[in-house]
Parts: C-alpha cells; sequence; structure tokens
C-alpha cells in the first residue's frame, strides 16, 4: 500500500473511457512513478460499464466510481462535490483534469474549495528535479509565450489540453482496485436539456485531413471548394474564428484555444493568418499547408508547406490532382 | 436585476505576434509600441450580455474594472456602450495576483457596491486565458457559477443559461443571484454610439483601493496568491516553410499536391 501521489478526473462517453482520461493517466503514470506513489482516479457518470476496468489498463491503480442516474449529464456542484471528497479521503500531492467542456468547468470549482493553485489548458508537466513539484507549462497570450507555473499549495492542480500528452498502451494485465465513492452536493444549477449540433461526416476531432478556412473565405459559399477538398482527401472542414462568428459556418467547427484541438497528419490553413489563439487548435498537426494571398501572413512561419495566393484558384487544381494521384 | 460586470484591460490580443516582447529580468510582457490596451473581448461580451437583459428589462449595469496603470478612455467603454456605473479597483495590493487572490478582490468589491442578481464575466481573460475568476467570484460569494454562456434570459425569477459544449449546447436553468461567464458564441458587442461615448465622458468612475473595499490584504494580490510563475518565455519555432512557387495558382494547386504525395503526406 503505497500513498496516492496522483489523482486524475476520468470522462466517459455511453459507458466508454474518452480518450483525455488515458492521455491524463498517462501524464499521471510517468509522476507517480516518479514520486514512488500511486495513481488514482475518480471516474463520475451514469452506466460508466467497464471504464473503471479500462482505467486500470490504462496506468491506474485505484478506481473511484460515481455511477449514478443523477450523473447522467453534468451537474456541476455535485461533480465538484465528488472530486473535493475523492481529494480530501485519498490526499493526493497532484489532481489533472483534462482542459474539456467538463473539465474547464469543474476543474476552477475544486481548486477553490480546496484553496489550492490551479493552472489551467497545461502542455507539458514536469517535476523539479530537487522540490519535486509539479512545473506546469502553460501558452499564454494566446499563444505568443509560455509560463511555467507551480502552485505552492497542496494538492496541485491542473487541466491538461487535449492531445497534449501520450496515453500508455492498454495492458489489461494491469492490476488495480475499483472502489465506489459519492458525496452530498446541494445542487443549485438544473440541467434542462442538451441541444447537439454537431455537422455530419467525420468528426472534426477524430479527422485524419483537416482544412480549415478563416477570415478570408468571406461567405458560406466561399466554403464550397474546402469543402470539395475534404471529401476528396475523406477529412472535415473547420474554421477559425471569425467564419463562426460570422455564421458561416457551425460554431461547433471552430478550431483553437476556446474551440477544438486537433492533431491531424495533415492540416490546411487557408485564408486565415495563423493568429496564436487559432494556432493553439492545430499547432500539434503533424503537417500544416497554408494558402494565403498575403506572404506576410503568420502562419507561414509556422506551416511546413505554403502557397501564396488565392485558394478559389488554388484549390481547384489541387483538387483535381488529389483525385488523379489518390 | 442589479448586474455587475467583470472587465479586465489586457494588451490587445489582436496585435501582430511579431510585436510580442517579454522584459526577461522582470518575468513580464514587455509594452510593446503601438499595441494598443483593450477590453478583454470576451468581457466587451460580457457587458453586451448585460445590455440586452438591460434593453428587456429594468436593470442597473455596474462595472467593475481592477488593474494597474488603467486608461481611462479603455476602462469607459462599457459606460459608452450602455452600463450605468463604473468602478475601478486600483491599488497596488490588489493586482499581480493569481486567481485565487483576484476572485477574492473582486468577489470583495461586489459585495461593497451593493445589492446583485446576475455577474457577468468573461470565460477567460485574453492574456492569461485562465477561466477560473469566474468561477472564483461564485466561490467565494457562495453563490452558482454557469461557465461559457452562449445565451442568458432572465424569467419569473429565473435564469435560464445556454451553454456551450463540444459538440453544441446545453440548457441549464438557476436561480438568482449567480455568476454566468460568457462565450463569442454570445455575439458581437454593441458599438458605442456617439451619444454614449459623450455621456461616458461625463461620468466619473468610483475609484476604490483594497481599504475602500475592506479587503485582508494577506488574501489579495501577490500576497494571496497560491500559483507562482517561475518563467514567461517566448517558444522557439523552428520555421521551416516550403514555398511551392509556380507560373499561375493553378499550377502552384498541383505542384503542391505533388509534393505532398511525394512526402507520403497524401
Amino acid at each position: 500500500m503505497g500513498k496516492i501521489g496522483v489523482l486524475t478526473v476520468s470522462e466517459c462517453v455511453d459507458g466508454a473511457l474518452d480518450p483525455i482520461s488515458a492521455e491524463l493517466l498517462g501524464a499521471a503514470r510517468k509522476l507517480a512513478d516518479e514520486l514512488g506513489q500511486k495513481v488514482a482516479t475518480a471516474i463520475i457518470g451514469a452506466g460508466v460499464g467497464d471504464a473503471g476496468k479500462d482505467a486500470i489498463a490504462y496506468g491506474a491503480d485505484e478506481v473511484y466510481v460515481a455511477d449514478d442516474a443523477k450523473y447522467a449529464n453534468y451537474q456541476p456542484e455535485s461533480y465538484a462535490a465528488i472530486v473535493e471528497q475523492a481529494a480530501k479521503e485519498l490526499g493526493p500531492a497532484i489532481i489533472l483534469i483534462g482542459q474539456t467542456s467538463i473539465g474547464r468547468d469543474l476543474a476552477p470549482r475544486v481548486a477553490f474549495k480546496l484553496q489550492t493553485g490551479l493552472s489551467t489548458d497545461c502542455i507539458s508537466l514536469k517535476l523539479d528535479a530537487n522540490s519535486k513539484r509539479m512545473v506546469m507549462s502553460r501558452p499564454v497570450y494566446g499563444g505568443n509565450a509560455m509560463a511555467d507555473m507551480i502552485s505552492e499549495t497542496d494538492p496541485q492542480m491542473a487541466t491538461i489540453r487535449v492531445k497534449s500528452q501520450e496515453a500508455l498502451a492498454k495492458d489489461d494485465s494491469r492490476t488495480g482496485e475499483v472502489k465506489t465513492i459519492d458525496a452530498d452536493a446541494d445542487m443549485k444549477t438544473s440541467f434542462v436539456k442538451k441541444v447537439t449540433e454537431e455537422v455530419a461526416g467525420i468528426k472534426l476531432e477524430d479527422a485524419d485531413v483537416v482544412v480549415c478556412g478563416g477570415r478570408g473565405i468571406g461567405s458560406e459559399e466561399g466554403f464550397a471548394p474546402l469543402n470539395d477538398l475534404a471529401k476528396a482527401l475523406n477529412g472535415a472542414v473547420g474554421a477559425s474564428r471569425p467564419p463562426c462568428d460570422n455564421g458561416w459556418i457551425a460554431s461547433t467547427q471552430q478550431i483553437g484555444l476556446t474551440g477544438k484541438i486537433v492533431s491531424p497528419t495533415l492540416y490546411f490553413g487557408i485564408a486565415l493568418s495563423g493568429a496564436s489563439q487559432h494556432m493553439a487548435g492545430c499547432s500539434g498537426s503533424k503537417n500544416i499547408v497554408a494558402i494565403n494571398k498575403d506572404a506576410e501572413a503568420n502562419i507561414f512561419n509556422v506551416a511546413h508547406y505554403g502557397v501564396v495566393g488565392d485558394y478559389k484558384k488554388i484549390l481547384p487544381a489541387l483538387i483535381d490532382k488529389v483525385k488523379e494521384l489518390l | 436585476m442589479n448586474i455587475v460586470v467583470c472587465c479586465k484591460q489586457v494588451p490587445d490580443p489582436e496585435a501582430p505576434p511579431a510585436s510580442f516582447k517579454i522584459d526577461e529580468a522582470a518575468n513580464k510582457v514587455a509594452p510593446a509600441p503601438g499595441v494598443n490596451q483593450v477590453i478583454s473581448p470576451f468581457d466587451e461580451q460580457a457587458v453586451e450580455a448585460a445590455l440586452r437583459i438591460k434593453d428587456d428589462q429594468e436593470s442597473t449595469v455596474r462595472v467593475i474594472t481592477m488593474g494597474a496603470d488603467l486608461v481611462s478612455d479603455v476602462v469607459k467603454k462599457p459606460l459608452a456602450m450602455g452600463a450605468d456605473e463604473l468602478y475601478l479597483l486600483q491599488d497596488e495590493a490588489l493586482v499581480d495576483g493569481d486567481s485565487i487572490s483576484t476572485a477574492y478582490a473582486l468577489a470583495t468589491a461586489i459585495q461593497k457596491i451593493g445589492k446583485y442578481d446576475l455577474i457577468i464575466c468573461g470565460r477567460q481573460a485574453a492574456d492569461w486565458d485562465k477561466g477560473q475568476t469566474g468561477v472564483g467570484i461564485a466561490e467565494e460569494l457562495g453563490i452558482p457559477c454557469v461557465t461559457v454562456a452562449k445565451k442568458i434570459e432572465v424569467a419569473d425569477g429565473k435564469v435560464k443559461v445556454e451553454r456551450v459544449v463540444a459538440d453544441g449546447y446545453e440548457v441549464v436553468e438557476v436561480a438568482p443571484p449567480v455568476v454566468v461567464t460568457v462565450s463569442n458564441e454570445l455575439g458581437e458587442p454593441r458599438y458605442a454610439t456617439l451619444k454614449g461615448i459623450m455621456a461616458a465622458a461625463k461620468k466619473q468612475p468610483t475609484v476604490m483601493t483594497a481599504a475602500d473595499i475592506g479587503a485582508d490584504t494577506s488574501k489579495t494580490g501577490k500576497a494571496g496568491a497560491k500559483s507562482k510563475l517561475l518563467k514567461l518565455y517566448i517558444p522557439v519555432r523552428e520555421g521551416k516553410c516550403e514555398m511551392i512557387e509556380a507560373e499561375d495558382p493553378a499550377e502552384a494547386g498541383s505542384l503542391l499536391a505533388q509534393k505532398l504525395r511525394e512526402a507520403k503526406v497524401l
């Protein structure tokens, strides 16, 4: 029996662990091994199925499950109460939560209840060699700068950017304990309904090719050749913030700091300047192609391949050639 | 409705990345010539959310801005948009804090200012992007908080909020007083009218210190912070972009496809 060094909060969709949960466990495992301590995770939901067992296979030593119909939808006060309870029972040095729709709401609540320092949207974590405190690196000023943060209080809390950490390979031979946890909460916020606005086709986060348009696309119709290119490459279409704000494309397709985080094999940034806030959502892409009229656009500083010119004239020939080659 | 909006002054996030510099000795952002101070964009949307409620029902909109080196024309913008009162928290003891000490100071000021039914903040500030202050104010005041809203409706003594999630939005209901943080999906903030700008010019903000709001300065600013900045730096970028040169755009498109194929990216 060792001490719990790191507690993570796992998210669960339809009885299966969300990828971010495995990424958090991967990061937690590394830190805990260095501390010579154990990893615990809390799973909150309704009908979590084998998620507990899977969490062990991804690196957890102990799993605390709150499985109840009342947790089917995210409810801030009750979710926060459970994580607070787990933190008080287990006394971890570190708590890791995903920078997701749920995590970005949940983590500050827990941090304020525990009166401890939280760094949000971190992309790398390491232990200081001497103090063994966790150094959390996070992009600031829209990605123009990086800040290395520490918390002077325990538990040291961080939310972690999606796809910034490596999950361990799933190992079903790993062993661990699954226990239940619950906590009372004054549920002040009532859930009324959820409205899903996902567009048809491949999900942006899962696509291997992402074709992304910016302010320079100019209209809803302007996205037509981007849709054609995505179709030819079996990819998904996304956008920086201006096209979403202008209603040219559904706001669920926004890529960036406050939108979705993508890391496809191939990313096309078309008629977008490459503002840091946008690049925060796609800089993990393996190959970035930039097409922009403005040779001075920032996107060319981060792209691997660049074409200066009008996308309306470039894309049709690109699509024809792609069809010919594939 | 008594509405309080928290606004932060930040360096213009739309400024070109090349203008961004860091003062390494001070571990701070170096003020760059030509980069203006603005109200953090999500906070402007928070003002807009408040004014939409005021358009619909009898309301008072009070704005609080905390910080150092506040620029009068910048922080007065919410007044020009239509807010009623402006409170400036200006005190060395209150600035340079983390989310916990900032939320404590703002919550203390909100209680000092008076009655509140609805407190609106931007989802995160455009400089440090932490996204914690709204939740923190609610925790300090012991009231609920709904984050990342795209719509706020007040009716029948309830606050109904549409909050943005990855694949759509959730509708939640809560009884006031409540803190709501808003996102860009709320829509464009209104422009200040000429009449609004003239009215704002005549209005004097109420300037307050830590002592004025009765804050315990061991809990504010740097003294009250639990998080510490070790180092601020500009990340190193490789900057290796292969430019596709061609006679005309069509040829460039075709060449690009070939290049990507040769590199086995396609």
